[in-house]
């Protein structure tokens, strides 16, 4: 059985200029222990598909699906209260912004805390050393005295260290991670996604990346689902995609890659674009 | 190529950081000492992590912040702007080019304005000369006559940096200062405002200073590379000079942080994996 499944997702948004489909039909699969990558640029909807599985869209969206199942659980049907236990114990979810997700009037152990005295029934004695036990688990040097700072006295780096720390507190199934490295340097995103690719290694989670950026996907993903536009192009292994992409859109990302630029000019994904619409128009009958 | 348009020489810039009521003040040395040329119509990319002091220096070449010590000299000219601020002729020499397309932009400006802006300041062209100007200009950066009225809100973050972009070099500028151009744009539109760079910096004889901390867009772009690291220049030399043998250990660990998207990598990955 698989540990997330979804089958034909749609996410419609009301504005004011009428309903807007975020998302239309897509399918994700993950099973436990794999990295999943969701590939696309802004307005793919690759978020969006996410933060309907933990249930963190606004009030505006609608969301449908024939099926939306965590480890064979349908989560539409799940009581809010039943909801509740799963989301952030079973999975939990990191973005990409650290410095703006933690609370900046509580300290980080504070926040740490939080997590475990809602999922577990530790006491508080045991909740104090597991608190550090995590904080040393996820890289934070000399972490009895880091325990009692706040956020804005660490670093973007440092921010997202805890995030991790505060999503992996109850040894989640499966871990979320929306864009995890964007905001960070290349040194410090290399650490991160060392972090995290080692931890889903050891404790064997499923894992999904979120992300725009086609090196993070290279130097994580088992599979990947490219999107544009609300719609799944491709989904393939991870070596299939980088050597042999089937669909028009996922060359054109790739292509317009500078470092596999071959001529003077780089190929942009507008020159793929009258491609693109003969090829949706075939999958749209 | 000719002489150089651009000569630093051991330019540095120190911030003094207020300690509070009662704590000392500290001095931070941002740019320490940086010393390089730039030729007519090449472009000299500057790589390195927040805090190195590559914004820093943009801020110096630019004429926003004075120096603290050291000398820029463009085509020839010594710019000292402490000691007789700043002029038209020297605000017509350099421009610059934001990261953020949205913050860059006024968005109670119509594209129009924004273009004939720094023609109203410092030129003294006539209403109708600029709007001619401008329109011209929107044509070279790829957009069609009719955004002229629009504000900055009915664009993307692409079409809104090819006005940033165009709005700077209405000037004919002998530098252009980029910093991070396309770090906040997707994929698709980098590359095209890529290609628009290039376009341009062949059609008017740019210069271009390309502030970055993406390699691979670096790779695509410069002529020449120069490393920074804590407010000193730890590596210069030719784009393939630093991209197939670099020098210094903080390059070094600049490449081997950088992700790689090609299929040798992702095979040696894979392979690693079952063994780990």
């Amino acid at each position: 059985m698989a540990l997330l499944e979804i089958r034909n997702l749609r996410v419609e948004f009301d504005t004011a200029a009428g309903p807007f489909r975020a998302l239309d039909g897509v399918d994700y699969t993950v099973e436990g222990g794999e990295v999943l990558a969701i590939v696309g640029e802004s307005g793919s909807g690759k978020s969006v598909a996410m933060l309907a599985v933990m249930g963190l869209l606004p009030e505006s969206a609608t969301v449908s699906a024939d099926l939306m199942a965590f480890e064979g659980i349908d989560l539409r049907t799940m009581p809010a209260a039943e909801r509740r236990k799963v989301i952030g114990k079973d999975i939990a979810m990191i973005f990409q912004e650290p410095i703006a997700s933690l609370n900046p009037c509580f300290t980080i152990g504070f926040q740490l805390d939080e997590v475990l005295k809602a999922h577990t029934s530790l006491s508080r004695k045991a909740r104090k050393d597991r608190v550090i036990e995590l904080l040393e688990s996820v890289g934070i040097p000399d972490p009895l005295r880091r325990v009692s700072a706040f956020p804005h006295q660490m670093s973007g780096g440092q921010c997202q260290r805890v995030m991790i720390a505060i999503a992996t507190a109850c040894e989640p199934k499966l871990l979320i991670a929306d864009e995890p490295t964007t905001a960070l340097d290349v040194t410090i995103q290399k650490q991160i996604l060392d972090l995290l690719t080692d931890m889903q290694r050891d404790t064997g989670m499923g894992l999904i990346m979120i992300t725009h950026d086609m090196g993070v996907v290279a130097e994580t993903a088992d599979r990947v689902v490219v999107q544009y536009k609300g719609k799944q192009m491709e989904t393939a292994d991870v070596l299939t995609l980088f050597e042999n992409p089937s669909h028009p859109y996922t060359k054109a990302l790739l292509s317009a890659l500078p470092e596999n630029a071959t001529g003077d000019r780089l190929p942009t994904v507008a020159d793929y674009e009258a491609m693109m619409q003969a090829d949706v128009r075939e999958v749209q009958p | 190529m000719s002489a150089p348009i651009l000569k630093v020489r051991d330019l540095k810039r120190d911030y003094v950081i207020s300690g509070g009521m009662f704590g000392k003040s500290k001095l931070l040395h941002a740019v320490k000492g940086v010393s390089f040329d730039v030729e007519r119509g090449s472009t000299l990319a500057v790589v390195g992590e927040s805090g190195c002091g590559k914004s820093t220096l943009a801020r110096m070449l630019t004429m926003i912040d004075p120096p603290t010590a050291g000398t820029i000299e463009i085509d020839g000219e010594g710019i000292d702007i402490a000691a007789h601020g700043v002029t038209r002729e020297m605000r017509q020499a350099v421009q610059i080019v934001f990261q953020n397309p949205y913050g860059s932009l006024n968005p109670r400006q119509k594209i129009g304005a924004v273009l004939e802006e720094p023609l109203l300041l410092n030129t003294s062209m006539s209403a109708a000369e600029r709007r001619d100007a401008a329109l011209a200009m929107l044509e070279k950066v790829g957009l069609p006559p009719e955004h002229y009225g629009r504000y900055p809100h009915m664009f993307s973050g692409g079409q809104r940096q090819r006005v940033a972009i165009a709005r700077a070099i209405m000037l004919r500028p002998k530098l252009l200062v980029l910093d991070e151009p396309v770090s906040a744009l997707d994929l698709s539109v980098q590359a095209q405002i890529l290609n628009l760079l290039r376009d341009l910096q062949d059609e008017f004889e740019l210069t271009y200073v390309f502030i970055s901390h993406d390699l691979s867009v670096v790779r695509y772009i410069a002529d020449e590379v120069m490393v920074m690291y804590f407010g000193e220049a730890v590596e210069h030399g030719t784009r393939d000079q630093v991209f197939s043998d670099p020098q210094h250990d903080y390059t070094k660990t600049l490449f081997a942080a950088t992700p790689r998207a090609d299929v040798e990598s992702i095979k040696k990955r894979l392979a690693a994996k079952p063994a780990a």
